[in-house]
């Protein structure tokens, strides 16, 4: 029989936990392989994830959900509901009027529908009662009379003359959320190229499947102020929407995101649920939760556009790039969320890392009566990149050069600008390139393994956040607060959300690494909008690089303050004291040294209590001086380049993937740990969206796979080998070099993927996902192909 | 989250080694109770539809989906939770891995893939190393949209040599889940 296990010391699991190999000691902390802070929580189900709060006098609520694709609202009648023993308050979206949106000048959505449902999904009503079964009852006796509307669902369609419009405005044409046309470099530079490889790609619509289902909780404090907690990986964006909505000051309202189960996008904007447990927490004056059930997830959905891309590259003899063209239809869904940014991107994007003499991109977004596009890992550049990998995959083939070799001689360089202007620093691509190819034994192997064996490649870049918040204003884009005291400890304060990603433990190692601590002196206090600075939150790729360099703007602050104390009791210069492990050292007299409770206590009695702000903002930009210039902008890309094997049976169709070796620049890896955790989750994703992975809406709008059964994503079984290559180069503008690792890995592991079922088959499929039905299709037009020039010949 | 009718079944479990009697109302499913009643809520809800694994539990030593478990039919049985792997102050092996190896990363999956672990290391009897395609099968049925899996493989495939080294002490051989 186990002893009970509580109490729990973390701290004592957390040294349980650690490398035998690894010496705490002097060593440094950035740069060391080590597990998050957070991870003996995890591991003993101490982690307090949003449904597993539970507060006094708590209700619970469901959302009613509209059953047609596009319907008026005749009338609600919600007595019924109102009536049912338990059921405590009932709104409507008449309750809550202000239009919202998380991009200021596309604000579409209401928290329910006004007048007008626009997918099957789009929520109704609320309602709070005793527990959750009473409240889903109550949702059942919500009267709701419906005026069926005719509905679109394809994006071509809906921007056809005549198709319903979602949202009529005076300045929009019918369904066109935005369309961007730029061109840059001579439009002309590709029409004497050797070859010309045009065709059509369709990048399907995914989703982002984290574990945990959204919830958020309401509360009104004593004080009369509002409290939600939520599963979200944006809280400052959340409470802005939640002042407006809600017509209530912003310093009424706190925002506290406990622990994230995964978001990658799908938490990054706010949700109808965490404006009615508001709401309804007032209505009720008690706390009120609402979980997501799994459906409703894939229904509020925010995952990635299906695109369409019609793609045009132009190639010299040499293999160099002339220019590039590309047509792209997004398919929005019902409102706009972050698609303003999402149809630049898949534009802007695609420049790097590559030399584009030319380049050219018309890109339209359309609403269509479906669960709404958004932000999914790698936002918006995911699609287009296919198009052009595969595209370039094609060139090779058609001038008899080898991919990788066509890649390195197009390859941008460091330290200039894209065709569309867009500043780069460091970029390893090479290093990324040398190391997959060395490591998939690729020279020796491409192009002499048996049929049904392949071998590709393709490569990508991607941005370490972006030099613009979603609003404009001058003010950080992240910041933190540090204090320190007696005891020895460290405490840092950052708006940043934890979402899985490792911010947590990238901040106390930034701590540790500048005090002079170890991981397990600091406390990290996160994500709560009455405790922390603002930071934007968890997307884009921006934690690292941004709350990074606060934290160090910060730390050092407070590091020079208690090596000056030091300094002065030891009568030496300030210069020559050091902080590293748990010690203040002379480094002038290695036998001198105070432990580091010590030199913080002197601090403190020189400087009184101990602490400091640190903060962000992007350097000033050079982007590109058009609009949209700034869209795409950044202050460091990383790199990365795939080799993936695979072996596709000519008879089932089936692909099975041997291998893939990712190799990503990401800058200076503080953590390779979480490095390559980071890089082997993109890939993982990366694989399902290329293989399995389906978003589909079916006839009348509604979801074909709601859920995690139907909407496949890989298992461990499914998951093949994932060798996950760290290459650093170091960017000026990262904290210590740092730049992202969490989105720029899953790009181009899907065009590689594609690209080695050409290798292994000798047949292009252009549509995502690659199913064993389109293998079979493509083996069998190929078939008919030979036979027609056989009969013929 | 479902309240009971008046007057429920009184349940008794054994929870993490622990004798636990509790009202039960009949369509109660193992996870509510844990979670609500016994607020024990390590154990996680990602789908409540037996998908992805995430309420992993071990009932008499056997990986089982908490969501899919009618309560009152664990009447006298033995439920193991995340909450009792830790052997008081000593991590479980298969817990110290995954923290060393940075297999959790949003953590939410990890209870149960945890539970699904400890199953899998404590009832290996190879006498090698396990490989990553047997670890990957006992796995399957725990979904993670974070890891890509592959740490979580190193994770399992180290601590199951742990587990077993330990079970070959003198005075070991206690199954964590039994």
């Amino acid at each position: 029989m186990k002893t009970p296990p509580l109490p729990r010391d973390l701290e004592r699991y957390a040294d349980q936990a650690r490398p035998p190999r690894e010496t705490p000691g002097h060593a440094p902390v950035i740069g060391r392989r080590h597990g998050r802070i957070d991870g003996p929580a995890q591991v003993t189900g101490a982690a307090i994830y949003a449904d597993d709060l539970c507060l006094p006098r708590m209700l619970h609520g469901k959302i009613l959900r509209s059953p047609h694709a596009h319907a008026r609202i005749v009338s609600i009648d919600v007595e019924a509901a109102l009536a049912l023993p338990g059921v405590e308050a009932v709104i409507t979206g008449q309750d809550l009027m202000t239009p919202y949106g998380i991009i200021p000048w596309t604000e579409d959505e209401h928290v329910m529908a006004v007048e007008r449902a626009l997918f099957v999904g789009d929520a109704v009503a609320a309602v709070a009662a005793l527990d959750e079964a009473t409240a889903e009852a109550a949702c059942g006796l919500i009267e709701v009379e419906w005026e069926v509307l005719p509905h679109v669902l394809d994006p071509e369609e809906a921007l056809r003359e005549g198709a319903p419009v979602l949202h009529p405005h005076p300045k929009r044409k019918g369904n066109l959320t935005k369309e961007i046309e730029l061109s840059f470099g001579d439009p002309g530079a590709g029409d004497e190229a050797a070859t010309v490889v045009e065709g059509d790609y369709f990048f399907h619509g995914t989703t982002h499947a984290a574990i945990e289902p959204h919830c958020a909780i309401g509360e009104v404090g004593a004080d009369g102020l509002l409290t939600v907690h939520s599963a979200t990986q944006v809280p400052h964006y959340l409470h802005r929407a939640l002042a407006r909505v809600l017509e209530l000051p912003p310093n009424r309202i706190r925002v506290v995101q406990p622990a994230v189960g995964g978001g990658f996008g799908g938490k990054s904007e706010p949700f109808d649920l965490e404006f009615c447990v508001a709401l309804l927490s007032l209505r009720t004056g008690r706390p009120v939760k609402i979980l997501y059930t799994r459906e409703e997830v894939f229904l509020a959905h925010r995952g990635r556009h299906p695109t369409a891309v019609h793609a045009k590259l132009a190639v010299d003899d040499e293999g160099r790039l002339q220019g590039y063209e590309a047509d792209l239809l997004l398919d929005g869904g019902a409102y706009a969320s972050f698609g303003l940014i999402t149809t630049y991107y898949s534009g802007q994007l695609t420049a790097l890392p590559y030399r584009l003499p030319a380049y050219r991109y018309r890109s339209r977004r359309a609403y269509t009566n479906k669960p709404a596009c958004g932000p999914k890992r790698g936002h918006g550049a995911v699609q287009p990149r296919f198009a052009l990998e595969v595209s370039l995959d094609k060139a090779a083939h058609a001038l008899g050069i080898d991919p990788i070799e066509l890649r390195r001689r197009n390859f941008i360089g460091e330290n200039t600008r894209t065709v569309n202007e867009l500043r780069v620093g460091s970029l390893g691509l090479l290093t990324c390139l040398d190391e997959v190819e060395r490591r998939s034994e690729w020279k020796a192997r491409r192009g002499r393994l048996p049929f049904g064996h392949g071998l590709g490649v393709a490569c990508s870049a991607y941005i370490s956040g972006t030099n613009y918040p979603v609003y404009p204003n001058e003010m950080p884009l992240s910041a933190v607060q540090v204090a320190a005291d007696r005891s020895g400890r460290v405490r840092i304060f950052s708006g940043a959300s934890e979402i899985g990603q490792g911010s947590d433990t990238m901040l106390a190692a930034v701590c540790a690494q500048e005090l002079g601590v170890e991981l397990t002196d600091v406390r990290v206090v996160s994500a709560d909008t009455d405790l922390t600075p603002v930071d934007l939150g968890a997307y884009s790729s921006r934690i690292t690089l941004m709350a990074g360099h606060a934290a160090l703007h910060g730390t050092r602050q407070l590091a020079a303050k208690v090596r000056q104390a030091v300094a002065e009791a030891w009568e030496i210069e300030k210069k020559n004291v050091a902080l590293a492990g748990r010690l203040a050292l002379d480094i002038t007299d290695p036998s001198r040294s105070l432990p580091i409770a010590e030199a913080f206590a002197l601090a403190e009695a020189r400087f009184g209590t101990l602490g400091a702000t640190g903060y962000y903002h992007t350097p000033k930009d050079v982007h590109g001086d058009y609009r949209g210039g700034a869209i795409g902008a950044t202050p460091a890309f990383s790199a990365t380049a795939h080799v993936v094997e695979v072996i596709v049976d000519p008879e089932t169709g089936v692909i099975g993937v041997e291998k893939v070796w990712c190799a990503h620049d990401c800058g200076r890896a503080l953590n390779p740990l979480l490095v390559e955790g980071q890089i082997e989750g993109s890939c993982y994703m990366g694989l399902g969206e290329a293989l399995m992975e389906h978003h589909e809406v079916g006839p009348g709008g509604r979801l074909l796979a709601p859920d995690l059964l139907d909407y496949r994503i890989p298992t461990s079984v499914d998951t093949p080998p994932i060798e996950a290559i760290v290459v650093e180069a170091p960017d000026a503008h990262g904290p210590y070099g740092a730049k992202e690792a969490g989105e720029g890995p899953l790009h181009s592991v899907i065009p590689a993927l594609a690209n080695a079922v050409f290798d292994a088959i000798g047949v292009r499929i252009d549509t995502l996902p690659l199913t064993p039905e389109k293998v079979l299709a493509a083996l069998d037009a190929r078939l008919e192909a030979t036979t027609d020039e056989g009969g013929a010949a | 989250m479902t309240l009971p009718d008046p007057a429920p079944a009184l349940l008794r479990l054994l929870v993490n080694g622990e004798t636990r009697v509790l009202p039960c109302a009949p369509n109660e499913t193992l996870l509510e109770v844990l979670r609500y009643r016994l607020a024990l809520t390590g154990t996680k809800q990602g789908c409540d539809k037996g998908d992805c694994g995430a309420c992993t539990v071990l009932i008499d030593g056997q990986p089982a989906l908490a969501c899919l478990t009618l309560a009152t039919l664990c009447e006298g049985k033995n439920i193991w939770t995340v909450e009792g792997l830790a052997d008081g102050p000593e991590l479980h092996p298969v817990q110290a891995a995954f923290v060393r190896h940075g297999a959790a990363q949003c953590g939410f999956c990890t209870p149960g893939m945890l539970m699904s672990s400890v199953h899998f290391a404590e009832s290996y009897t190879g006498s090698e190393a396990p490989e990553h395609g047997e670890i990957a099968h006992a796995l399957s049925g725990n979904l993670c949209r974070c890891t890509g899996y592959t740490k979580i493989l190193d994770a399992v495939a180290e601590a199951t040599l742990e587990v077993a080294a330990r079970r070959g002490a003198p005075g070991a051989g206690e199954e964590g889940g039994s």
